[in-house]
C-alpha cells in the first residue's frame, strides 16, 4: 500500500516533469509564432494526461497544470495575426492529431475560440464537441476531458440574454448540451465501478470515485444557472432527463449523490412544482441507496421554504405536497425490502418534521404519518435496533415539541400504537418525555378521555409490563419515574366536578394496577387530587343544593377509602395513616362526622396493627393528635372516644420522653383556642400533670440507669405548655403552679446529679425572659403575668 | 582540372522549356537521389509544347545523326531497376542529321497527349513521365537530356458512392457495427463515420483507424505485395460499454495519399484500406479491413 503511494508519487512527478518539458517547447513555439510546432508540443504535453496509473486526486494535479498551459495556448489561438490561420482551419488542423485525448483537448480549446468568433453558431460547435468527446471512454480521462469541456463552454452557452444566443429555441440547445455532457459524464463515472468488477469494491475505490463526484455534479449546477431554464423547461425537459439518467445508471453512489445534488442546486419552488416527478424516481433507486437521507434533505429544504414566507403555503396545498411525500415514502419502503427498520422510521420522522413545519394545523396529517409508521412497525416482529428505537422516540417527541402540548398529541389515535412498538425501556423513556413535556408547559389535561389516552401512553411507568426484567431496575430511576407520575397526576384538572371525578376514577383504575412498589408514589397524589375536588365541591355547595348531584363529597370519600385501602397491600401504614388523617380533616370541613370518624378509626387501626416501630409510632401519634385537635365536627361522644384513645396511646409509648411529649401534646385536645372550641381546663391540667409525672419518672430512670439525670428539657417544655395555657386563660393553671414548676426546674438544674446542658439552660432562660417580657407589657396580659413570682 | 572537367562534359547544353512554364503549376517531386525538385504538372489530354535549345560548348561543333524529342510514360520495377517499360512513347524528329555550330532552338508540341496513368512513386514500383531529347551521334555516344514532369488526373465525384456499413464480431465476445460515410474518398476528403458497440465482453484498451496502402507488383506467381500503414489515428481511448457509439472524423489531407490505381498496365496496383483495430488490455488486436477508393478531385 505504502509502495503504491510512493509509486504514484513517482508517476505524478514524471508526469509533471513531462508537462513542463513540452510546455517549455510549446512556449518557445508560441513566442516564435510557429503554429505547427505549437500544435505538436501541446499535443505531446497533453499526452501526459493519457496515463492510467494515477488515482483521481493526483490525476487532477496533472490536469490542472495542463489546464493552465491550455489557457496560454488558447490566447495564442485567439490571435490569428500571430499564426495566420482562420479559426475554421484551426478547428480542422487540431483534429489531425493522432491520439484521441490530446486531440480532443485541443479541439475543445479551439472550439471555445470558434464559438467566440461567432463564425459558427455556438450550438453547432458545442454539439460537435460533445459528440467528439465520446472518443474517450476511459472513466477518469473521460471525466476530466468532459469537465474541461464543461469548463470552457460555461460562459458560451447559447442562453437567453447571452451574446451567443441564436435565433430560436437556443436555450434548448444549451440545455441539451449540458444534459448530454452530464449524461455522458455520469456514465463514465458509474463505469469506474463496473470496471473493477462486482464484489471487489474496496473502500479505496469508493473513495476515489467520490473524489470525482463534483465533476459530474457541476453539470447540474451549470444547468441550474442557465437563465433560460424556467420552471416550464425544468419540468418538461431538465428534470425528467436528469432523473432518467439517475435511475438508469443503477449505481448507488451516483444515485445518492445526484439526487442530493438535484435537491440542493435547483430552487425550492421548482422542487415543489415537480414534486411528483422527483419523488417518483425515489422508489426506483437501488435498494442500497440511502433514500431516507435524500428525502430528508428534500423535506428539510421544502419545510425551510415553507417557513421562509407564508405566501408559499398555498402552493404546498395546491400541489398536495404532503400526500405525495407520504405516498413516496410508502413506496420507497416497499421497494427497498432490505431497508432496516431504522431507515423506515427515519423517513417517517423526516416526513413528520416536514408536516409539523409546513402544516402545523393539520393534525390528521400527523396522525397519518404515525399511522403509516405503525403499519411498517407491525411488520417487524420485535424492534431491537437501538438506533431504530431512538428514531421512534424522535418520531414521538416531534409533535410534543412542536405543539408544546401533550393534549394535541393525545388526539392522535396512532400515537399510542407507535408507542406499543417500543421496548420496555424505551417506552419508559418516551413516557418520561411525555410527562416532562407536560410539566414544562404546564399543560393541563382536562378531560377523562384524554387522561385515559395519556395513561395508556405512559402505561410503561404505571404498571409492570409482562416480560420486564424487574431485577434490573435502577432504584433511583424508578423513583424519579414514579415521582414524575405523581407530579403528572396533579396536572390533570377539570373545573367540572363530574369530569374531574371521572378523571380521578380513571387515574385510580390505572394506578391501582401499579403494584406495591408504585402505589406509595401515586396514591398520595391521587388522594390529594381527590381532596382538592372535595374542597372545590365545598366551594360550590351553595349552588348545587337540591339538585340531583352526581358528585358528592361522600362519594369521593368512599372512593378515597378504597384508594388508601390499597396501600395495605404495599404495605405502607405510615403513609396510609397520614392520608387517612388528611381525609378526616377534609371530611371535617365537609361536616361529615361519620366519615371523619371512620377515617380516624382507620388511622387508629393502622396505628394499632401496622405501626410497630417506636419512632414511627411517635410520629404517628403526633400526627393523630394534631389532626384531632383541629376536628370540630365530632359530637362529644365521638370526640371523647377519639381523644381518649389518643391520650391512651400517648401514654403507652416506649420511651418516657416520647410519652411525656405526647401526653402534654394531648393537652391541646381539650383546649381549642377558638370561640366555641372545647375548653376543658381540668383535663388539660390532668394531661400536664401526667406529663410532669412521666418527666419525673424519666429523670429517675435516668438516674437509676446511668447515675445521672437527663437534661431538664422536658420540664422546660412542660413549663412552656403551662405558660401557654396560663396565658390562654385556663383557670386550672395557676401562677403558683408555674412558680412551683420553675422551682422544680431550678432544683433539678442545681442538683449534682444533673448534667449541665447548655441547650436546656438557654431554653429555660428564654422562657423566663418571656415571662418577664409579658409582665412588662402591662395591660391584661401583664397583670396576669404579674402574679407569677420568679 | 579544367581540362579534365571539360573532357567529361557533354559537348553541348540542352535546355528544355515548356511554353507555358510561367503559368503552369509546379509541384515537388522526389528524385531517386532523394532530393526534391519542382516539376511542371500536366494532366491527360493536355498539349505538351515548348522549346528545346541546344547550345554547343564554346568553339565546338557537333556532328549528329539527327535530333529528336520523345515523350515517354515509363514503369520501373525496383527488382528490375534501370529497365523501363514504356507504356507511352511519342516521338518528334527535330532535326535531320547535320552539324551544329551554334545554339539552335527547336519548338516542339505533343498535342492532346493520352496520359492515362498518374505519376507514382511507391515502394517497389515507379511510374514516371519524361521528355527525352536525344542528339544522336555516331561516335562519342548520343547526347541525351531528360525533363521530368508530373501527371495527375482528376476525376469527377463518383455518381455512386455508397457508405460502408458492416456488422462484425466474435461470438459472445465482441460485436460492433461500423459505418464509413462513403466508399470513395478524394484526397482532401474527411472520413466520417461511427462505431457502434453491440456487445463488449473484452476489456478494450483503445481503438485505432489505420489507412493502409497495398501496393502489388508483378503478376501471377511473381506478384509482390507491399503494405504500408500511412495513418494511425486513435479513435477511442478506454473501454466502451454496450450501446456506446464512437464518432469517426478523419481528415485525409495530412497524409501522403495517392489515388487508387487498379492494374496499371498489368504491372501494378495501389489500393487503399481502412483498417479498424481494437486492442484489448492484453494487447491482442482485433481488426477489420475495408477497401476504400481514393480519387483525385479537381481543386475548385
Amino acid at each position: 500500500m505504502l509502495n503504491g503511494t510512493e509509486d504514484e508519487d513517482k508517476w505524478l512527478a514524471e508526469g509533471i516533469a513531462g508537462i513542463q518539458h513540452y510546455a517549455f517547447f510549446m512556449h518557445r513555439a508560441l513566442d516564435s509564432n510557429n503554429l505547427r510546432e505549437a500544435l505538436k508540443y501541446s499535443a505531446q504535453m497533453l499526452s501526459e494526461l493519457r496515463t492510467s496509473k494515477l488515482p483521481p486526486h493526483k490525476y487532477y494535479e496533472l490536469y490542472m497544470r495542463t489546464f493552465d498551459e491550455l489557457k496560454i495556448l488558447e490566447s495564442f489561438f485567439k490571435d490569428d495575426s500571430k499564426h495566420g490561420v482562420s479559426v475554421v482551419d484551426l478547428y480542422e488542423l487540431v483534429q489531425h492529431a493522432g491520439n484521441v485525448l490530446p486531440r480532443l483537448y485541443l479541439l475543445c480549446t479551439v472550439g471555445s475560440i470558434y464559438i467566440k468568433s461567432k463564425e459558427a453558431p455556438a450550438k453547432e460547435v458545442l454539439k460537435d464537441l460533445g459528440e467528439m468527446c465520446r472518443g474517450v471512454q476511459h472513466p477518469i480521462r473521460g471525466l476530466f476531458l468532459r469537465s474541461y469541456l464543461a469548463q470552457i463552454s460555461r460562459d458560451k452557452l447559447p442562453d437567453i440574454g447571452s451574446e451567443y444566443e441564436g435565433d430560436a429555441d437556443t436555450v434548448m440547445d444549451a440545455v441539451e448540451f449540458v444534459l448530454q455532457n452530464f449524461t455522458e459524464m455520469n456514465k463514465l463515472w458509474v463505469r469506474m465501478q463496473q470496471h473493477q468488477g462486482p464484489g471487489r469494491v474496496t473502500e479505496k475505490q469508493e473513495k476515489e470515485r467520490s473524489e470525482l463526484q463534483d465533476l459530474v455534479g457541476k453539470n447540474l449546477h451549470v444547468l441550474s444557472q442557465i437563465e433560460g431554464v424556467d420552471l416550464e423547461m425544468y419540468k418538461e425537459t431538465v428534470l425528467p432527463r436528469v432523473l432518467e439518467q439517475v435511475v438508469n445508471c443503477k449505481d448507488d453512489l451516483a444515485q445518492y449523490y445526484l439526487m442530493d445534488c438535484i435537491i440542493q442546486v435547483f430552487p425550492d419552488e421548482y422542487h415543489l412544482q415537480t414534486l411528483e416527478t422527483l419523488l417518483s424516481a425515489c422508489p426506483q433507486l437501488q435498494p442500497t441507496v440511502d433514500v431516507k437521507t435524500v428525502l430528508s434533505r428534500l423535506m428539510d429544504r421544502l419545510s425551510n421554504y415553507a417557513a421562509s414566507s407564508a405566501d408559499v403555503l398555498p402552493e404546498f396545498l395546491q400541489v398536495e405536497a404532503f400526500s405525495k411525500l407520504s405516498n413516496v415514502i410508502g413506496k420507497v419502503i416497499e421497494a427497498q425490502v432490505d431497508m432496516a427498520a431504522v431507515g423506515a422510521i427515519t423517513l417517517h420522522v423526516s416526513l413528520l418534521t416536514f408536516t409539523l413545519r409546513v402544516h402545523p394545523d393539520r393534525l390528521d396529517y400527523v396522525d397519518q404519518v404515525l399511522g403509516s409508521c405503525v403499519k411498517k412497525l407491525s411488520n417487524i416482529p420485535k424492534l431491537e435496533d437501538r438506533r431504530a428505537m431512538k428514531q421512534v422516540v424522535a418520531l414521538l417527541s416531534a409533535p410534543l415539541e412542536k405543539y408544546n402540548d401533550i393534549v394535541t398529541a393525545l388526539t392522535l389515535s396512532n400515537y399510542p400504537r407507535v408507542m406499543d412498538h417500543l421496548d420496555i425501556g424505551t417506552n419508559k423513556v418516551m413516557a418520561m418525555v411525555i410527562i416532562q413535556s407536560i410539566m414544562k408547559n404546564y399543560s393541563c389535561i382536562s378531560t377523562a378521555d384524554k387522561v385515559e389516552v395519556l395513561f395508556e401512553l405512559i402505561k410503561g411507568l404505571i404498571k409492570d409490563i409482562d416480560g420486564a426484567d424487574v431485577d434490573e431496575l435502577d432504584e433511583e430511576d424508578f423513583k424519579e419515574e414514579q415521582n414524575s407520575v405523581a407530579r403528572l397526576i396533579h396536572m390533570l384538572y377539570n373545573d367540572e366536578p363530574e369530569e374531574m371525578l371521572k378523571i380521578i376514577c380513571i387515574v385510580r383504575k390505572h394506578t391501582m394496577a401499579g403494584g406495591p412498589k408504585r402505589l406509595p408514589f401515586t396514591v398520595s397524589s391521587l388522594v390529594f387530587s381527590a381532596l382538592q375536588l372535595v374542597r372545590q365541591l365545598q366551594g360550590l355547595e351553595g349552588d348545587i343544593v337540591g339538585e340531583d348531584v352526581p358528585v358528592t363529597p361522600k362519594k369521593i370519600f368512599q372512593l378515597l377509602t378504597q384508594i388508601i385501602d390499597s396501600l395495605s397491600a404495599v404495605p405502607s401504614p405510615e403513609l396510609a395513616l397520614r392520608l387517612y388523617l388528611q381525609c378526616a380533616e377534609a371530611a371535617n370541613d365537609c361536616d361529615l362526622e361519620h366519615v371523619a370518624y371512620e377515617f380516624f378509626t382507620q388511622a387508629f387501626v393502622l396505628y394499632e396493627e401496622e405501626i410497630a416501630d417506636s419512632k414511627a409510632q411517635v410520629t404517628a401519634i403526633h400526627l393523630i393528635i394534631g389532626t384531632l385537635q383541629r376536628m370540630n365536627v365530632f359530637g362529644v361522644e365521638n370526640r371523647d372516644t377519639l381523644t381518649h384513645k389518643a391520650t391512651g396511646y400517648s401514654a403507652r409509648l416506649l420511651k418516657k420522653a416520647d410519652q411525656c411529649r405526647a401526653v402534654y401534646a394531648c393537652s391541646h385536645l381539650f383546649w381549642i383556642d377558638d370561640q366555641d372550641g372545647i375548653k376543658d381546663g381540668e383535663r388539660v391540667l390532668l394531661c400536664l400533670k401526667r406529663a410532669l409525672r412521666i418527666a419525673n419518672a424519666a429523670q429517675q430512670m435516668a438516674n437509676a440507669a446511668r447515675g445521672s439525670s437527663g437534661p431538664v428539657t422536658l420540664f422546660v417544655e412542660i413549663l412552656n405548655k403551662y405558660i401557654y395555657f396560663f396565658e390562654k386563660g385556663n383557670q386550672q393553671i395557676t401562677s403558683s403552679a408555674i412558680e412551683g414548676l420553675i422551682e422544680l426546674i431550678n432544683t433539678e438544674t442545681q442538683s449534682d446529679s444533673t448534667n449541665p446542658d447548655s441547650i436546656s439552660d438557654a431554653f429555660l432562660a428564654s422562657t423566663l425572659r418571656y415571662i418577664q417580657f409579658q409582665k412588662q407589657k402591662g395591660g391584661v396580659v401583664g397583670e396576669k403575668f404579674e402574679s407569677i413570682k420568679l | 582540372m579544367n581540362f579534365l572537367l571539360g573532357a567529361f562534359k557533354p559537348a553541348c547544353n540542352i535546355l528544355i522549356t515548356f511554353s507555358d512554364a510561367k503559368t503552369r503549376k509546379q509541384v515537388p517531386m522526389k528524385k531517386e537521389s532523394g532530393q526534391t525538385v519542382m516539376v511542371p504538372l500536366f494532366q491527360s489530354q493536355e498539349n505538351i509544347a515548348g522549346k528545346i535549345s541546344i547550345e554547343p560548348l564554346q568553339g565546338k561543333k557537333i556532328e549528329h545523326n539527327g535530333v529528336k524529342v520523345e515523350l515517354l510514360g515509363q514503369i520501373e520495377m525496383y527488382f528490375d531497376r534501370g529497365n523501363f517499360y514504356d507504356f507511352t512513347s511519342l516521338v518528334r524528329e527535330l532535326d535531320v542529321p547535320g552539324e551544329l555550330y551554334e545554339r539552335k532552338t527547336y519548338p516542339f508540341e505533343f498535342s492532346t497527349v493520352e496520359m492515362p496513368y498518374e505519376t507514382y512513386s511507391g515502394v517497389n514500383v515507379r511510374l514516371r513521365y519524361v521528355l527525352k531529347v536525344t542528339v544522336s551521334r555516331n561516335y562519342g555516344g548520343s547526347i541525351v537530356e531528360y525533363q521530368d514532369f508530373m501527371v495527375r488526373n482528376y476525376s469527377p465525384p463518383p455518381s455512386i458512392d455508397n457508405s460502408i456499413k458492416m456488422e462484425v464480431g466474435i461470438e459472445d465476445c465482441l460485436h460492433i457495427e461500423f459505418e464509413y460515410n462513403k466508399s470513395k474518398y478524394h484526397l482532401k476528403d474527411v472520413i466520417i463515420g461511427k462505431i457502434y458497440f453491440l456487445l463488449v465482453r473484452i476489456k478494450i484498451k483503445n481503438m485505432d483507424l489505420e489507412i493502409r496502402r497495398r501496393e502489388s507488383t508483378g503478376s501471377g506467381a511473381n506478384t509482390h505485395v507491399e503494405t504500408e500503414t500511412l495513418a494511425k489515428y486513435e479513435l477511442m481511448d478506454g473501454a466502451p460499454v454496450r450501446g456506446e457509439s464512437i464518432p469517426i472524423r478523419l481528415f485525409l489531407s495530412p497524409y501522403e495519399l495517392t489515388p487508387t490505381h487498379r492494374n496499371i498496365n498489368n504491372k501494378f496496383s495501389v489500393k487503399y484500406y481502412l483498417n479498424l483495430v481494437l486492442v484489448d488490455e492484453e494487447d491482442r488486436r482485433y481488426f477489420k479491413q475495408q477497401e476504400i477508393t481514393i480519387y483525385r478531385l479537381q481543386d475548385s
